[in-house]
């Protein structure tokens, strides 16, 4: 049996998933599913995290492994606590997503997918969102969507959620 | 109980980033405090299509459109339209159909797929089987499922995804499999850059894709049906989730769907962000809970698809056309289109465009009543420098090139590509080297790897283009980007490899000129590409 990390909240974590798993778990193909709901829970998928959906669905660790690396949503690397998405598909492109994606590195003074020093940002260029009339698309989290977005908004953004990250302690 | 008056705000995906949810929730504020909740029911629906600077509301029975910009328009509304009974003409949107002109006339939308979209609560089944929702389905499950089946290839329909795979055929192919297990799949992953057509069908009417796919289901003998959708798309997800739900409590999914000892299950299944998934082998392997790369067709997946079993795969638009089909009959549907494609078709307006949404048009609509009647024509006064129709694996055409119909045939006749339907315009501040180059970085990242034409093959034309775009191209190297193209159409596995070949090919056909202007010179001539300085040479 693996031996679980103590990480603050990570107990209550590993419970929800395996919860999860037993209520899916004999359901055909459902690994990927399985594998967002670890993602939502921890932010990434550890070596850990990918052993306990292994070890709870039955399967290969290879195959949790060779899953988890194949599709662009799934991370193995921790995150910022809020990622940055910039949508670099072609009518995000043509409106200008390259300056606001280089306004947000250089304000954070990060590369790409890199965490800024205390950890509340990262920037990640992905593919089509499909908001397209709304070019170009920045999404914050999972559901933050700013659409029309110019350099200076991006700054803006990166403030807003500096202030409540503030306001929170 | 129906209200005198309905207010319909338009919120999706995208209008939600305009703030129309908050609109919503602030005009059922001002209606509760000024006490018209009794007669005015203010409902959210689905996309009306376009999106200009303000959320759209529509106003019932009037049927007045206004566009919403901040909550002082709202408020304008509430005062002087619901209480005072007065028009506020400042915030009123001309609707395209009201125009009368002959000339505008051949204009208008003609809306099949979007019919609902708009006009009804998508989060409320009871509005979708008040406009004969699931009276398709009712009509078919008295029918034979050949029957049915004839009827779909009769009307013509054909596959919405890209491909156009005439749907009665693929339906016939696995209708004549005998097995008692057989699948059919929603290909909802939509990731074409530039295509948002298929989500805004799912968030106005996700009804009408789950009677499409029971209809589906019925005639070629599948009990159980997966949605495969990208897990990025939290609206549609919902709606969809929801509508499933409700169809279940109606007996419209489940077991004995209206007592006709027919059974048929539906569920829905999040894909993680590859595009290569919506290649349908690879789809149906990312359902499987596996890596989507693509297997070795044939057998196709009529033959042996999801866990081996006969499995049909078709896009959301291509079921929601379905119904239609059904209610008024194949020639109806035949007589909207051109005499190889039948129907309408959705096409995604974007890039540069005064007007960027989604319109529903007869197929044989030509690039440019869609770039100037309805896309508005090019923001800011630019000019049109090109226009990529399709989708990523489309082709990019120049202005003079616009009066084409598109159709399933135009890449035939003329080299156009109708694919999922997009017109992304791009004007002349853009570098066809530089957009070459960023649609092929794309291509280079979402190639699954699994072949190496596509694998190494991706990778070398975004190193070539690197090339130019430092200025240090060369008329050998442009030559043998068509070279690469010839290998990866001939030898990649699946579509995706194959595909990448024509975005690229028909933008070196017509922009040569700008490639070679980039090789031999010291800055670039477009004003986007940099090239490196050069070292001054010490003397």
């Amino acid at each position: 049996m693996l031996s679980l990390t103590e990480c603050p909240g990570c107990k209550e974590k590993y419970k929800e998933l395996e919860e999860f798993i037993s209520g899916v778990k004999n359901e055909p193909g459902i690994l990927i599913n399985v594998l967002h709901k670890a993602q939502e829970l921890f932010g990434y998928l550890s070596e850990e995290t990918q052993q306990f959906v292994a070890d709870k669905l039955e399967v290969p660790l290879s195959r949790v492994y060779g899953v988890v690396t194949f599709y662009n949503f799934f991370s193995t690397k921790p995150k910022g606590k809020n990622q940055i998405k910039v949508c670099l598909g072609t009518a995000c492109y043509v409106k200008g997503a390259d300056k606001v994606m280089q306004r947000l590195l250089d304000d954070l003074k990060v590369g790409m997918e890199e965490p800024t020093e205390d950890g509340l940002f990262s920037v990640h260029a992905v593919r089509c969102l499909g908001a397209c009339s709304m070019a170009p698309v920045v999404l914050v989290g999972e559901r933050d969507f700013y659409g029309r977005v110019t350099p200076d908004e991006a700054s803006k953004i990166i403030e807003k959620y500096r202030r409540n990250e503030n306001g929170k302690n | 109980m129906l209200k005198p008056i309905t207010i319909l705000v338009s919120v999706d995906s995208n209008s939600a980033l305009l703030g129309a949810r908050h609109y919503k929730n602030y005009l059922s504020q001002l209606v509760k405090k000024y006490n018209l909740d009794s007669i005015t029911d203010v409902l959210e629906t689905g996309s009306f299509g376009n999106y200009g600077e303000g959320v759209l509301i529509s106003i019932l029975p009037e049927n007045i459109h206004y566009s919403v910009k901040s909550e002082k328009d709202i408020e304008l509304i509430v005062q002087e339209y619901l209480l005072k009974g007065r028009r506020v003409p400042s915030l009123v949107v001309e609707k395209i159909e009201k125009e009368e002109t002959e000339e505008k006339k051949k204009n208008v939308e003609e809306r099949v797929v979007l019919r609902n979209a708009g006009e009804i609560d998508p989060k409320n089944i009871n509005e979708y089987i008040a406009k004969d929702g699931y009276q398709a389905l009712a009509k078919v499950l008295n029918e034979e499922r050949i029957e049915v089946i004839n009827k779909v290839k009769e009307s013509g329909l054909r596959g919405r995804g890209g491909a156009g795979f005439p749907t009665g055929m693929k339906w016939e192919f696995t209708y004549k499999v005998d097995n008692p297990e057989k699948y059919v799949i929603c290909n909802a992953d939509e990731g074409e850059p530039g295509t948002f057509k298929d989500r805004l069908i799912m968030e106005g009417d996700p009804h009408s894709v789950i009677e499409g796919m029971a209809i589906a289901a019925y005639a070629v003998g599948a009990n159980k049906g997966y949605i495969y959708i990208r897990g990025e798309y939290f609206e549609s997800i919902s709606n969809l989730r929801k509508a499933i739900e409700q169809a279940y409590e109606y007996g419209l999914l489940g077991d004995n769907i209206l007592d006709s000892g027919f059974n048929f299950d539906l569920s829905v299944r999040l894909g993680a962000g590859a595009y290569v998934c919506g290649e349908e082998t690879a789809l149906i392997e990312s359902i499987e809970g596996k890596s989507g790369r693509p297997r070795l067709k044939p057998p196709y997946p009529p033959v042996s698809g999801l866990y081996g079993k006969p499995t049909v795969v078709n896009n959301v638009e291509t079921y929601a056309s379905v119904p239609p089909i059904i209610i008024n009959g194949p020639d109806w549907f035949k007589v909207l289109g051109t005499s190889n494609s039948a129907g309408t078709k959705v096409f995604s307006l974007c890039g540069n465009l005064i007007n960027k949404g989604i319109v529903e048009v007869k197929m044989g609509t030509t690039v440019s009543d869609l770039v100037y009647n309805f896309g508005g024509g090019i923001r800011d006064g630019k000019a049109i420098k090109m226009i990529q129709t399709g989708g990523a694996a489309g082709t990019f055409i120049k202005p003079e090139e616009m009066n084409t119909p598109l159709d399933f045939d135009s890449m035939k006749n003329y080299g156009i590509s109708l694919g999922s339907g997009v017109i992304l315009a791009i004007n002349e501040d853009h570098c066809a080297v530089d957009v070459a180059l960023n649609l092929m970085e794309f291509f280079e990242h979402e190639s699954c790897g699994k072949c190496t034409p596509c694998r190494e093959g991706t990778k070398v034309i975004v190193d070539i283009l690197h090339k130019f775009s430092k200025g240090q191209g060369s008329e050998e190297l442009f030559n043998s980007l068509y070279d690469i193209a010839e290998t990866m159409e001939a030898s990649a596995f699946c579509g995706l490899g194959q595909a990448v070949p024509i975005p690229l090919r028909s933008i070196l056909d017509r922009f040569k000129d700008e490639f070679m202007a980039h090789v031999g010179v010291d800055e670039a001539p477009c004003g986007v590409c940099k090239f490196p300085k050069k070292k001054k040479k010490v003397h």
